[in-house]
């Protein structure tokens, strides 16, 4: 800073420590101009030279606060350097401010990376959703009331134990002129995210409430399914469903491992510390939920439209399939470069 | 997290909310976690400002559509304007499910790590580890959010607002996770355990003019500081780095008596009452020259904490 004035006060300071820290003031007072522009928020205002200059800047005040804790007693530039490292650490060790690249790295490897990282759990959760369709199946198949203690009346509809073939096949082809198919779009997709990020969230309880909403879940379409069994109407059913489903299913499946992931880290650590591992999982988890989310933007626009513009089931199976395919292949085959931001490390 | 245990933490301020937070260079800095307070706070102003977004955007597009009435009537109809209708509700499904679940990642995901409200309360946040806060940590702490917050209240909606088991369990739901914070020592809730992240406050410290600079008067410098008052070594000797620590804090207060009230008692102690009617220049005088007796002391490895201690 004052460069002039500074030099004469080095020479009257009467301390070595003083002496020390009117040399190295300028930096500092420089460092916090930067910090203090950046909370502000005016990013623009700050110059190319300055912002190439912080790392630097940082780690020069970092190491001065580490010579003065060990060679000065001024409280007041002790406690000065403390908050100015603080500051600086938070925008340093900030978050990225650029969303976009982030975004890039998510799905140019790290999305497809997490959900291998979770892979056991994915494993889990698709026999628990196995198991809730052939659970759902076979109790409905034993005892029809059950279909009804799985699926409220309001939502059944013409979909009820009894119903005529023809009931049933209009259910799966009568949409054509349904109106507002955008706004049904955007609302299915608006409740199922909040669902599975609610299947992600429930991990927290040991996975096991995760466990149950996919069970309840598969359970339901597994009621279904036995329902247009009953009339023949199976491979219909099964292609309705796969047009959206295969998507919107893979979706909730990822968000309940992801849950079970979390929960599998509570329950068992490892020979790390619990927050830690819980921190650890709980990262990895949501990535695969962002991707979720994105998942069920894509099936809400095949369930509001591909699926009612497309009345016939071998198109139906093409869309389900070709999207199945997809997602697979992008999972477990694509690798990627695992995003830009592996290389940036450290400042 | 390199925090002290439960043992090393000084018994006088069991509750005290300085932690030690080790960044990637290894330089150890004690942060002070947010208060529960500030943190409620900060929620209850975004939850505002929040409510106030949604309000200002359905009243914004109700009156681009032409009235509530006139939606409910054309949104079934079919041709131009139920077009047009349909997509301001699609606009509006998306916003809703915008601002309930991608303000506060918004926020926190740019570079001064706060939501509005956070700001207003003078917090953030930050890893815990010490290291970066990465953008998975930002989006792990408020996907929990949700749930933490707003679960119980659809599903006591589900079950009817008399039903007493509901009312139960959307209790025990609250006890569990909006309370969280307040039963560990960080104040972390559960999204926090799960991204690995906290709350901190923000630090405003300004750089006060160095004491020995200062002290001097100006027809002194340049040259030598000459002392006005010398102090033997032996009369140095009765204090330490506590004693210096408070010393400098009354003289940058600089408050009269204060200054007096001090100088009567190291004048009494150390047995010299010559700086009469001149304390302040007294204390400093003396507050210099213990201070470079302890720094000379400290570079050769010899510390005295405060008066009790020996050397």
């Amino acid at each position: 800073m004052n460069a002039i004035l500074g030099n004469a006060a080095v020479e009257t300071a009467a301390l070595r420590s003083d002496r020390f820290r009117l040399d190295r003031e300028g930096d500092w007072q420089r460092l916090e101009a930067i910090v203090v522009r950046m909370e502000k928020g005016r990013l623009r205002k700050i110059s190319d030279e300055d912002l190439l200059a912080l790392p630097q800047l940082y780690r020069t005040v970092a190491s001065s606060l580490s010579i003065a804790r060990e060679t000065s007693l001024d409280a007041a530039t002790l406690s000065y350097l403390e908050a100015l490292v603080q500051r600086a650490w938070f925008v340093v060790y900030g978050p990225r401010s650029s969303l976009f690249e982030w975004l890039r790295g998510f799905l140019g490897g790290g999305w497809s990376a997490a959900v291998r990282g979770i892979g056991f759990d994915v494993a889990v959760a698709l026999t628990v959703m196995v198991v809730g369709v052939a659970v759902g199946w076979l109790l409905v198949s034993h005892d029809p009331q059950w279909y009804f203690a799985l699926m409220s009346r309001d939502m059944a509809g013409a979909r009820v134990p009894g119903a005529s073939a023809e009931a049933l096949r209009a259910t799966l082809f009568d949409g054509k002129d349904q109106d507002g198919m955008s706004v049904f779009a955007a609302q299915l997709f608006s409740n199922n995210a909040q669902v599975s990020i609610l299947s992600f969230a429930l991990g927290f309880a040991l996975g096991i409430p995760s466990l149950l909403l996919l069970v309840h879940n598969l359970a339901l379409l597994g009621a279904m399914g036995w329902l247009y069994h009953g009339k023949g109407l199976l491979l219909d059913f099964a292609g309705w469903i796969c047009v959206h489903g295969t998507t919107e299913l893979f979706a909730i499946l990822l968000s309940g491992a992801a849950g079970l992931h979390i929960g599998r880290a509570i329950a068992f650590p490892g020979n790390r510390p619990v927050l830690t591992a819980v921190a650890e999982a709980g990262r990895r988890a949501a990535v695969v939920m962002t991707g979720v989310v994105l998942m069920l933007v894509i099936a809400a626009l095949l369930e509001g439209f591909a699926r009612q513009l497309v009345d016939q089931t071998p198109g139906r199976f093409a869309i389900g399939g070709f999207m199945l395919l997809l997602w697979c292949s992008y999972f477990f085959a694509f690798r990627g470069n695992a995003g830009p931001r592996r290389r940036k490390v450290a400042p | 997290m390199k925090r002290p245990r439960l043992g090393t933490r000084p018994r006088s301020a069991p509750r005290s909310k300085e932690r030690i937070l080790v960044t990637p260079e290894g330089i150890a800095l004690p942060v002070t976690v947010a208060g529960r307070g500030a943190r409620l706070g900060a929620l209850i102003l975004d939850l505002v400002i929040i409510l106030v977004l949604v309000i200002g955007t359905t009243v914004g597009l109700v009156m681009i559509a032409g009235g509530a009435a006139a939606v409910g009537r054309a949104a079934h109809g079919n041709g131009a304007a139920a077009h047009a209708i349909q997509f301001l509700i699609v606009v509006w499904v998306v916003m809703m499910f915008l601002f309930r679940n991608a303000y506060f990642l918004f926020f926190e995901l740019g570079p001064r790590g706060a939501t509005p409200g956070k700001r207003l309360t003078g917090i953030r946040i930050a890893a815990r580890d010490g290291g970066r806060l990465t953008a998975e940590m930002v989006i792990a702490r408020n996907l929990l959010r949700d749930i933490e917050m707003f679960l119980p209240i659809p599903l006591l909606m589900m079950a009817g607002t008399d039903s007493g088991v509901a009312w139960i369990a959307a209790a025990g739901w609250f006890a569990i996770f909006l309370f969280f914070p307040l039963f560990n020592r960080d104040a972390l809730r559960a999204g926090d355990v799960i991204a690995g992240s906290w709350v901190l406050e923000r630090p405003r410290q300004k750089l006060q003019a160095a004491m020995t600079v200062s002290a001097l008067a100006p027809d002194e410098a340049p040259g030598h500081p000459a002392w006005k008052y010398r102090f033997e070594q032996a009369q140095l000797a009765v204090y330490g780095e506590f004693e210096l620590k408070a010393l400098e804090r009354v003289l940058r207060e600089d408050r009269a008596e204060a200054i007096e009230t001090v100088y009567h008692t190291i004048s009494a102690k150390i047995g010299r009452n010559d700086g009469w009617n001149d304390e302040k220049r007294f204390l400093s005088d003396y507050y210099t020259q213990l201070r470079a007796r302890l720094e000379a002391g400290m570079r050769m490895g010899r510390r005295k904490a405060d008066k009790h201690a020996g050397s």
